[in-house]
């Protein structure tokens, strides 16, 4: 098809025109909703042979997605937000019932205060649930995430849902050019869905989720825990795949820049490591010694890439966009517990950018500088720290 | 290598397979055969499958039937009553 100008919503509605999902149900959110209005837009032309349900709320809408991939449809949602937080019942749900299910989740900040803007709140809150968990950083990885969704999703070592996470306006409403694949080599790689084993029937009639006993509910988590081990290896083999075909990767679980001989590495996730690159370059060019680590996978988290990474690394800055209220962000405490009792870098870990504020290039360049300083004695720096934190917000003058 | 069982929760369905739950019954529905239309209504509205149709009358598994009331609720011949157990 070529190169068009899309915006991420709309590459991913392209990237679920392009899997041949034949069903879709969603409930408008801001930021979210233009790729189901992109989706109905093909589905009206006749361009996407889909149903496409529209429903009261985002809970029917993740169950009425339930229902359709559980008797074999290639079904897909999105959401953000507070519509997240209200299907979340239904997002364990469709864990639990080990159905392929992919969800695209435009990230945005939960209220109060109400914001529109991104931040990783509401995906990191899936980080338990069962969710396969990947985060785009541009249009163009937004659509080629969302077919490879499908092909881990529909993995029978894996059959697990996906959520592919992208952040609000930066990635979602920002037009970019976006290689667009044509739909026979889509088909060439991803294989229409697969029946499973306990795809509903009414030929063998049988129930889906039902009680277990303390004796049997044990053995259903291991195996979703089992399937996520086996993620690591079909998200690794998916993306290499994509790239015999389509002439694109992205490192699988972890997007290394720049690593080779860093003695600091930056860790970020989504649209932000773009300006992280940028600040990269800046400081490669002064002759500093600095890599990023853009993480890509947050369930499975990329333990061993982290710790292959880190081998001979000095300082790892885990720069957050979100916040675990009373332990600090997210993606540093996880970085923590991968490197602990390894090899361990003195990792720091800011909190920026929540509510959509922004995270550039200069921010980051002064972040890894004083880094630099700490590593070098010449200042000092908490183990979690705010940046950008305005006293006039906070104070009367 | 052993072959791996159902991987998500699975239940097929069989009669009974928590006892005979029509022990925890405390009222108990009676069809009136005399006023029965054989509409199949109670059958229908069922919630526990406790009703079955023989040669075209429905037909209570007491072993199974808990004694909601809702067939004798919806029977629109009023040929349901709900009769206190002994």
């Amino acid at each position: 098809m070529g190169i068009k100008v899309l915006t991420g919503n709309w590459a991913a509605a392209y990237g679920a025109k392009l899997a041949r999902v034949n069903f879709i149900s969603a409930y408008p959110i801001t930021p979210q909703t233009p790729i189901i209005e992109k989706l109905a837009d093909f589905v009206d032309k006749g361009e996407l042979k889909a149903k496409l349900v529209r429903v009261e709320s985002e809970h029917s809408a993740m169950a009425a997605v339930i229902g359709a991939a559980a008797v074999g449809a290639r079904a897909f949602t999105a959401t953000s937000a507070q519509g997240l937080f209200y299907m979340y019942e239904m997002i364990w749900w469709a864990a639990g019932a080990r159905l392929p299910i992919v969800m695209g989740i435009v990230t945005r900040a939960l209220a109060p205060p109400w914001s529109i803007w991104t931040d990783h709140a509401d995906f990191l809150a899936l980080r338990d649930s069962g969710w396969i968990l990947l985060f785009a950083k541009n249009a163009q990885e937004i659509l080629d995430t969302i077919i490879q969704a499908y092909k881990i999703a529909e993995n029978e070592d894996v059959m697990l849902p996906v959520a592919v996470g992208w952040d609000a306006f930066i990635a979602s409403h920002t037009a970019e050019p976006v290689d667009v694949p044509d739909q026979e080599v889509v088909d060439a790689y991803l294989p229409e869905k697969r029946s499973f084993s306990h795809m509903l029937d009414v030929e063998n009639p049988f129930s889906l989720g039902n009680l277990a006993f303390p004796d049997n509910y044990m053995e259903y988590r291991w195996l979703i825990d089992a399937a996520m081990a086996s993620a690591r290896k079909v998200i690794m083999e998916v993306d290499r795949e994509y790239d015999r075909f389509f002439g694109r990767s992205y490192g699988g679980l972890l997007e290394k820049y720049r690593c080779e001989d860093a003695n600091i590495v930056v860790v970020m996730m989504g649209a932000a490591s773009g300006d992280g690159m940028d600040a990269v370059d800046a400081l490669r060019e002064k002759g500093y010694r600095v890599g990023l680590c853009r993480i890509r996978a947050v369930r499975p988290f990329p333990v061993d890439e982290i710790r292959e990474l880190c081998r001979n690394v000095d300082a790892v800055l885990v720069i957050d966009r979100d916040i675990s209220f009373g332990l600090g962000g997210i993606l540093a405490s996880e970085v923590k517990a991968a490197l602990y009792d390894f090899k361990k870098p003195s990792i720091f870990n800011i909190i920026a950018g929540l509510g959509g504020r922004d995270i550039d290039a200069e921010l980051v360049e002064k972040l890894i500088l004083k880094v630099c300083d700490v590593l070098e004695g010449r200042a000092e720096m908490e183990e979690v720290e705010w940046v950008g934190v305005k006293p006039e917000v906070l104070y009367y003058e | 290598m052993k072959e791996l069982r159902y991987i998500a929760p699975v239940a097929l369905p069989t009669t009974g397979s928590l006892g005979k739950t029509g022990a925890w019954r405390v009222m108990k529905p009676v069809i009136n055969y005399d006023k029965c239309i054989k509409c199949m209504f109670c059958w229908l509205y069922c919630p526990e499958g406790s009703i079955s149709e023989e040669e075209g009358c429905p037909v209570i598994d007491y072993d199974y039937c808990k004694g909601c009331g809702i067939c004798a609720e919806e029977c629109p011949a009023k040929a349901i009553e709900m009769v206190r157990e002994a």
